[in-house]
């Protein structure tokens, strides 16, 4: 359809662009998402705001007040800061990783919500119809993700070990990433269902081949490593400094469960199979990874079109073709990315999946 | 004519990140100061009760989002303008804040969408290049939409001060602990700013040479570190002052507001054109 000229113009200003662009956060503004994903966006964000708030009223009482409003207005104050990365690039961090580590999952998310809210409402930060869609991709998949990786990778080690460190480091590295991939996918979704007349988009115009790589690379060179970089260093300081905050996060009235991971050890092993098969995938690309990006779309909640998501399947049987970008270097590897990518989602929508169960039976037996 | 040998050589002055940070730090300060200047001006947005600016503003973004033609879109950013005229929002400031940081996020974005949306052929550049029309359409939308939203929104920041517009949420059903949450959060983030401020100042008159990548990043981290400490010790102390006054867990908000039968007024054209937009722009 286009010439090959075009796509490799398109290509280098897009490499060079999106370098760019991956220092900046990833609050989306209004007006590149439709009024329906807006508002599928809130119900999703909607249940954790729920068990947020849920969790402060039984662990911490009248006292919460404050704290909730001060680690707001902290991780508001530090997503200001410049951080500087090895080679010159600054960025700015989400800390949703770091409030995660701190706070467990379900508080850090109101934390970065209200942070989030008075971006868009007293600075005109990123949309206010958007907020759902940005209190989800940052305040809710960064923390949850960041604190399972931060938990299976430092185990039972003391507080002071620096493997601790490591786990931090990848929390945010990864949290970071998988929210840049579920507002690739929120972006990418726009054009397939929202269309002019003649057939332009109406909103955010990339299909999902562009827009998911287009978040997810940068983002994995700049802002997550930006988000591990500071959850580490900070981590290290308060290890030196004010080691009880971090012993606090350890204690189960606070932090979330660390049972509920044992308690489905099976559908871990499955999974961490699965992950480590999946590259071979490659050797017979578009079969069953077709299949699994429908099923994976519909798990997002985009069951009623029907239309659209045979068009996402023959996308996702080939992402990345005729974009080979030089930043990739390989076409392939950007396959890789986008799996790994497809694969961590499935892990957190199974974890959210177990945490809710095992929300509610531990609500029945008290 | 003088030479430099390399150590006279005059370099520009590279700004280390605490410079940077601080720089940020400052301008949202300077932002913030500046809506409350204008929330204090006479003028038609000024007058109206904050809920109804609240929800016409909801109402006109809804509305912008919806609309599927350029031209319902385009004259609700008109409509945005002549409220900011008629709330003494300087305009000059009101279209500069808006168009002049929009190519650099936006207008990057979405200039690749002209060449490959898929549609007509519209112009052919040199370089196998082609501008289609639905390209054209497509940018053309996202740009109107976002400037369009943004404009509405700083209209309500600018024209509200921040303990109105919090008041008013509640009218939204947000529950009055997130509200009395939003509240205070705000109030800290510029006790918190001017903390972080003065750590950054201290350190800053105490560098002296270039600092390494490897001293900036510990630099920020024990700042955030320490910033942290303070947030948690602070809010100890800030509860045991909410309880020394009485506080017991339940919140009681004043409901300072009154509509009058302007504000139904506004409140109805506002809604009435929210929902035109929609109904023309279907």
């Amino acid at each position: 359809m286009f010439a090959i000229k075009t796509k490799k113009w398109l290509a280098i200003y897009y490499s060079a662009l999106l370098l760019w662009l991956a220092t900046t956060a990833m609050h989306i503004p209004d007006g590149y998402l439709s009024p329906l994903t807006s508002l599928i966006m809130f119900l999703l964000v909607f249940p954790f705001w729920t068990i947020g708030i849920r969790k402060i009223r039984a662990t911490m009482n009248a006292k919460s007040v404050p704290l909730i409003a001060l680690l707001a207005a902290f991780a508001f104050v530090i997503m200001m800061f410049n951080i500087p990365l090895p080679g010159g690039t600054t960025g700015h961090a989400v800390g949703a990783a770091l409030a995660a580590i701190i706070l467990g999952p379900e508080v850090a998310t109101i934390a970065i919500s209200i942070a989030l809210i008075i971006q868009a409402f007293f600075f005109g930060d990123g949309g206010i119809l958007a907020i759902g869609a940005n209190c989800f991709n940052m305040g809710v998949v960064i923390p949850y993700i960041s604190y399972a990786i931060y938990q299976a990778v430092s185990k039972n080690t003391p507080i002071s070990s620096s493997r601790r460190l490591v786990a931090a480091f990848l929390g945010g590295w990864v949290g970071v990433t998988v929210g840049a991939f579920f507002a690739g996918v929120e972006f990418g979704l726009q054009p397939l269902l929202f269309k002019a007349a003649d057939g332009s988009p109406l909103y955010a115009p990339y299909p999902l081949s562009v827009s998911i790589p287009a978040m997810v690379i940068p983002h994995a060179l700049v802002a997550s490593v930006v988000e591990g970089v500071l959850t580490a260093l900070v981590l290290a300081y308060l290890q030196r400094s004010n080691p009880a905050v971090l012993e606090t996060a350890q204690n189960p009235a606070l932090a979330v469960e660390a049972g509920s991971f044992g308690k489905l050890r099976w559908v871990w092993v499955g999974l961490a199979a699965l992950i480590v098969a999946s590259p071979l995938g490659l050797l017979a690309p578009g079969t069953a990874w077709g299949e699994w990006g429908t099923q994976q779309l519909s798990d997002l909640g985009f069951k009623s079109v029907p239309a659209g998501l045979e068009k996402l399947s023959s996308l996702w049987g080939a992402p990345l073709s005729g974009y080979d970008l030089p930043l990739l270097g390989n076409a392939n590897l950007g396959y890789v990315f986008s799996a790994a990518m497809g694969i961590i989602l499935t892990v957190l929508l199974v974890w959210l999946f177990t945490s809710l169960l095992t929300y509610r039976t531990e609500k029945q037996t008290q | 004519m003088t030479t430099f040998t390399p150590d006279q050589k005059p370099h520009k002055h590279k700004k280390n990140v605490i410079e940077h940070t601080l720089h940020g730090i400052s301008e949202s300060l300077e932002r913030a100061l500046f809506a409350e200047e204008i929330s204090g001006l006479p003028g038609l947005f000024q007058s109206l009760d904050a809920r109804v600016k609240l929800i016409s503003v909801l109402a006109l973004l809804i509305g912008v989002s919806f609309s599927r033609s350029l031209w319902v879109i385009a004259a609700v950013y008109l409509l945005a303008l002549i409220l900011a005229w008629q709330s003494s929002i300087p305009i000059e400031f009101f279209i500069k804040r808006v168009w002049l940081a929009l190519p650099f996020f936006t207008g990057m974005i979405i200039l690749p969408a002209l060449f490959i949306t898929p549609g007509p052929t519209l112009i052919q550049l040199p370089l196998g290049l082609v501008i289609t029309s639905t390209g054209v359409t497509t940018v053309l939308f996202l740009l109107f939409r976002v400037s369009t939203s943004v404009s509405l929104t700083l209209l309500l920041i600018l024209t509200t001060p921040w303990n109105a517009v919090l008041s008013a949420l509640g009218v939204l059903r947000i529950p009055d602990v997130f509200v009395l949450i939003l509240g205070m959060t705000y109030r800290y983030i510029y006790l918190l700013l001017r903390s972080a401020n003065d750590m950054f100042i201290s350190r800053q008159s105490r560098v002296v040479g270039r600092l390494t990548g490897a001293e900036e990043r510990q630099i920020i981290a024990a700042t955030t570190g320490t910033l942290l400490n303070k947030s948690l010790d602070l809010s100890s102390e800030v509860y045991l002052a909410m309880v020394s006054r009485g506080f017991v867990g339940t919140i009681v908000t004043l409901k300072p507001f009154e509509m009058q039968p302007r504000d139904w007024f506004w409140l109805a054209v506002f809604i009435f054109t929210a929902l035109l937009s929609i109904y023309l722009g279907r």
